[in-house]
């Protein structure tokens, strides 16, 4: 009997004890606002940018030979050896959005990979070079089938799929757009400098896709809701990204269909590569590829009003020069 | 070493391969993806599948020759199938081993008894098969419902490996879905744990093709069988006899599945596989001719009556989007085995196993469905076609596909036709810009074009006050830096129209162009809006637009069936 009392005591205490512990008095409530600011969110983007040096900010080279013309591109603003480090771990954030084969030029050119990897590699000594992109179609088959996973692989880069974990939720300081939404930080994390690789694309929304719409996969969700207001959500994707440098490839142009393309008569031989510290100079420089003026892409005055970069390219003195 | 332990390395090696084979059902080309692994293999050498095929399309499928080999070597052995190959039986085996460890001798041997409800599975055959034999009212192959192999394949690729996806990263994209992938779980789940009434249910009681087996092992050479028409009758011979098949007596052939645990148990070595029949006697197919005409009756009717729905006809359901290659609808269901093959290959995860939208003989057909998976049905890849067992789906060519080469005169092949509903379309509707769509086209030149329309925002008529330089001074509030965005125009009396690159609420600036010098007057402030449409000569049903709408819940494009190539008598085009 006295057993019996102690156990339905002690059954008594427990259940009352778990109840104690577990009560909830208020019930769920309209979720706050949580804001992860940059710089004070650990796992934010970090800043990847160099030290400017004027007179070195772009260059502008002509040429076919994609891993020639990339190279000369680089060595006119100081060479790898300015980008890169010996021991850093860089990202390249190439275009890999669709899943075409590179002849038809919607996805960077594994030429150019290639030719950056080895780069990062053999000059830079970069202790490991990571090659990434938050695909539209499915990634493994826009990996394969663009050749980046092939050229990247080849040239000692490892190539990293977006998976749901890498995404965090961020917010952009002095963005309206980008607030608390989820984007591709994970492989970020470690680098220490990022290299941005950008075909040059007729784009029907935003007029053009260059090195500053390649930060779209950066945007993780259901992130084509932004292209309701196309322009400022390229323009606040460039404040978010400091990079190292961007490259846009030029030697095609798809200068109809974009940015899926998806036939070579879409395509220009327009035998251009750019190099930059400054996206919106080489986006703007980029427009007259495609036979635009900078004033038909709004993105660019809006990065410009936001200290992005400068529109005027021509102001920064582009190094220009040819390679056969 | 005994025979039976023989017996169980064989079962756990084939169970491995059918594994091994199952998750290298992925594109890629390391060498765990598909590279040239014979996937289907187990399904080759499934008998059913080539005997429903035959007689639901006349023909023999030159990729299920191998099931002849199993013919050939159930006539020489008897079911060596399911004692030895068949993956699920290997199953059926561990879980009835399993749940039956630890009891009374006698109760193992009450378990494995003869059941008169052993003949349901002949019935079970016979209905399949009617439903599929009889082409002039209406030929649906519904055998992979219950055929143990199309079974435990759809169980493993749609559901099992999936959930182990989720974590351990099988495949090189996030995790897998599958509509009604409880439904196939829930088929799985009773099978196996039927073992813990009596082992190896499903076998002796609803397997179609142990049923099969079992009729054409009748006439095998070797058969297990008692060497002395007399013995003690210790029954030790049935405490662990899979088939049920009662060796101690007059053995019923037919639910032999070759175990060797007879053979094994008898303590005076009176079971052997030997060539004579046994000397105690033999019983053959226990199944009542009533039974069987009823059932093959039942069958040949059941499929003209599923046939009334009209689903297949008139009444087809537009949702119901095959995957590129397959067949025309009648000749679709009498191929295909819902064994789920092409579902776990697509590297877009878009094809599901579908419901019953499509008729009830379309439970887990493949079906697209855009708002899962990465991306629509891509245009590079044919996998589904080429994993397909039974060309339900054609293997055909990237060419065909997309209408190049030898092809160019017949166009790429359609899957469907992307319709948009205005009435929840952003820029139809809403006056907001979008185009996600038409960006998102892959064919060149893009199916989806767009209508360029400057439309007059709400309350978007506002009076000047003033024009100074480029910047109109109004005489109303209007939220600041809203029609900044590239997207907005200011249109004049005159007919004159401006992109707005600035505004405060009460101004609004221009940056190019120098605008009318009116002191008073209305203007219009405006966006400029591209409607998105779709030309259905162009369009091929891929639906990466419908995958890709920003319109999260029910897209504001979708794809339906109606222009498919498969099917002339839904086309929209003269």
């Amino acid at each position: 009997m006295l057993i019996r009392g102690a156990k339905a005591a002690a059954s008594i205490a427990a259940a009352v004890g778990v109840a104690r512990w577990l009560y909830d008095p208020k019930g769920p409530q309209a979720k706050k606002e949580e804001v992860n600011f940059l710089g004070t969110f650990a796992k934010g983007l970090p800043d990847f940018s160099v030290p400017r040096k004027d007179g070195q900010v772009i260059s502008i080279i002509k040429g076919q030979d994609r891993a020639k013309t990339v190279s000369k591109a680089i060595e006119f603003l100081g060479g790898i050896e300015r980008f890169v480090s010996p021991g850093d771990v860089v990202v390249i954030k190439p275009n890999v959005g669709f899943a075409t084969p590179p002849i038809l030029g919607a996805t960077t050119h594994p030429d150019v990979i290639t030719a950056v990897v080895k780069l990062c590699y053999e000059k830079g000594k970069a202790k490991k070079v990571i090659v990434t992109d938050n695909s539209i179609n499915d990634p493994a088959s826009c990996f394969t089938i663009s050749g980046i996973s092939k050229a990247a692989s080849a040239a000692g880069a490892e190539v990293v799929m977006p998976r749901d974990s890498y995404f965090s939720p961020l917010t952009l300081e002095g963005g309206s757009l980008i607030k608390d939404w989820p984007i591709y930080c994970a492989p970020f994390a470690k680098a220490t400098k990022l290299i941005g690789i950008a075909p040059l694309k007729n784009h029907h929304r935003s007029a053009a896709s260059m090195t500053m719409k390649n930060w779209y996969g950066l945007l993780g969700g259901r992130r084509n809701v932004f292209h309701q207001d196309i322009n400022n959500i390229i323009a606040e994707l460039a404040m978010l990204v400091k990079p190292t440098l961007v490259i846009l490839d030029g030697t095609v142009t798809m200068m109809t269909n974009g940015p899926t393309g998806g036939s070579v008569s879409d395509l220009k031989k327009t035998n251009t590569m750019i190099a930059s510290c400054d996206m919106v100079a080489a986006d703007a420089f980029g427009s007259s590829l495609l036979n635009l003026k900078p004033a038909d892409l709004p993105y660019l005055s809006i990065a410009e009003k936001a200290g992005v970069g400068t529109v005027d390219y021509e102001s920064l003195k582009p190094l220009r020069a040819e390679v056969t | 070493m005994k025979i039976t332990t023989v017996r169980r390395i064989h079962q756990l090696f084939f169970f491995a391969l059918f594994l091994w084979f199952c998750i290298v059902t992925t594109v890629g080309e390391k060498f765990w993806q598909i590279r040239n692994w014979p996937i289907n293999w187990f399904l080759q050498l499934d008998p059913l599948v080539a005997l429903g095929t035959i007689l639901s399309t006349g023909k023999f499928y030159w990729s299920l020759h191998c099931a002849l080999g199993t013919v050939i070597l159930t006539i020489i052995f008897g079911r060596f199938f399911c004692g030895w190959i068949c993956p699920f039986g290997a199953i059926h085996q561990f879980v009835g081993y399993l749940g039956n460890r630890g009891k009374k001798v006698a109760e193992k041997i009450r378990l494995n008894i003869y059941r008169n409800a052993q003949c349901v599975k002949y019935l079970v055959l016979v209905l399949f098969l009617g439903m599929a034999a009889f082409p002039s009212l209406a030929s649906t192959l519904q055998t992979g419902l219950l055929d143990p192999i199309p079974l435990v394949t759809r169980s493993f690729q749609l559901v099992l490996l999936p959930i182990f996806d989720r974590g351990a990263y099988l495949t090189p994209v996030n995790a897998r879905y599958y509509e009604l992938g409880w439904l196939i779980l829930a088929v799985f789940a009773t099978a196996v744990l039927l073992n813990l009434i009596i082992p190896r249910f499903y076998c002796r009681f609803i397997c179609p093709l142990g049923a099969f087996l079992g009729i054409i092992s009748g006439f095998s050479i070797w058969r297990i069988g008692k060497t002395k028409p007399q013995c003690i009758n210790c029954k030790m011979c049935e405490k662990a006899c899979e088939g049920g098949c009662e060796p101690s007596s007059s053995i019923k052939i037919a639910e032999c599945v070759l175990c060797f645990n007879c053979r094994d148990d008898c303590k005076h070595d009176l079971i052997a596989y030997q060539t004579v029949p046994s000397l105690a006697g033999e019983t053959q197919v226990d199944v009542s001719r009533r039974g069987v005409v009823l059932s093959l009756v039942s069958g040949v009717l059941a499929a003209p009556a599923i046939r009334l729905s009209g689903k297949v006809t008139s009444n087809w359901y537009a949702g119901v989007v095959r995957p590129p290659g397959a067949l025309a609808e009648p000749e679709f269901l009498k191929r295909c085995l819902k064994c789920g093959q092409c579902m776990r290959v697509c590297p877009t995860n878009v094809i599901q196993p579908a419901g019953i939208e499509g008729g009830l003989e379309g439970l887990w057909t493949p079906i697209l469905n855009n708002r899962i998976g990465s991306s629509g049905c891509q245009l590079n890849c044919v996998a589904c076609g080429q994993v397909c067992p039974t060309s339900a789906i054609r293997p055909i060519t990237l060419d065909e596909k997309s209408g190049l080469g030898e092809f160019v005169s017949a166009g790429p092949i359609k899957l469907g036709t992307a319709f948009v509903d205005q009435g929840r379309c952003l820029p139809w509707s809403m006056d907001k810009p979008c185009i996600v769509c038409q960006e998102n086209c892959p064919v060149s030149p893009k199916a989806i074009f767009t209508k360029d329309v400057f439309t007059t925002v709400r309350d978007g008529v506002v009076s000047i006050k003033q024009v100074t330089e480029n910047t109109i001074e109004i005489d109303r509030c209007i939220p600041a830096d809203k029609f900044a965005t590239g997207d907005y125009y200011v249109l004049f009396e005159d007919g004159s129209r401006y992109k707005i690159s600035s505004n405060t609420a009460t101004s609004i600036g221009i940056s190019e162009g120098k605008v009318p010098a009116v002191a008073a007057g209305k203007v219009e402030i405006q966006v400029r809006l591209q409607k998105p449409c779709v030309d259905i000569e162009k369009c091929t049903g891929c639906g990466v637009c419908e995958h890709e709408c920003p319109v999260s819940g029910k897209r504001a494009i979708r794809i339906t069936a109606e222009g498919e190539t498969r099917s002339k008598d839904r086309r929209l085009l003269l």
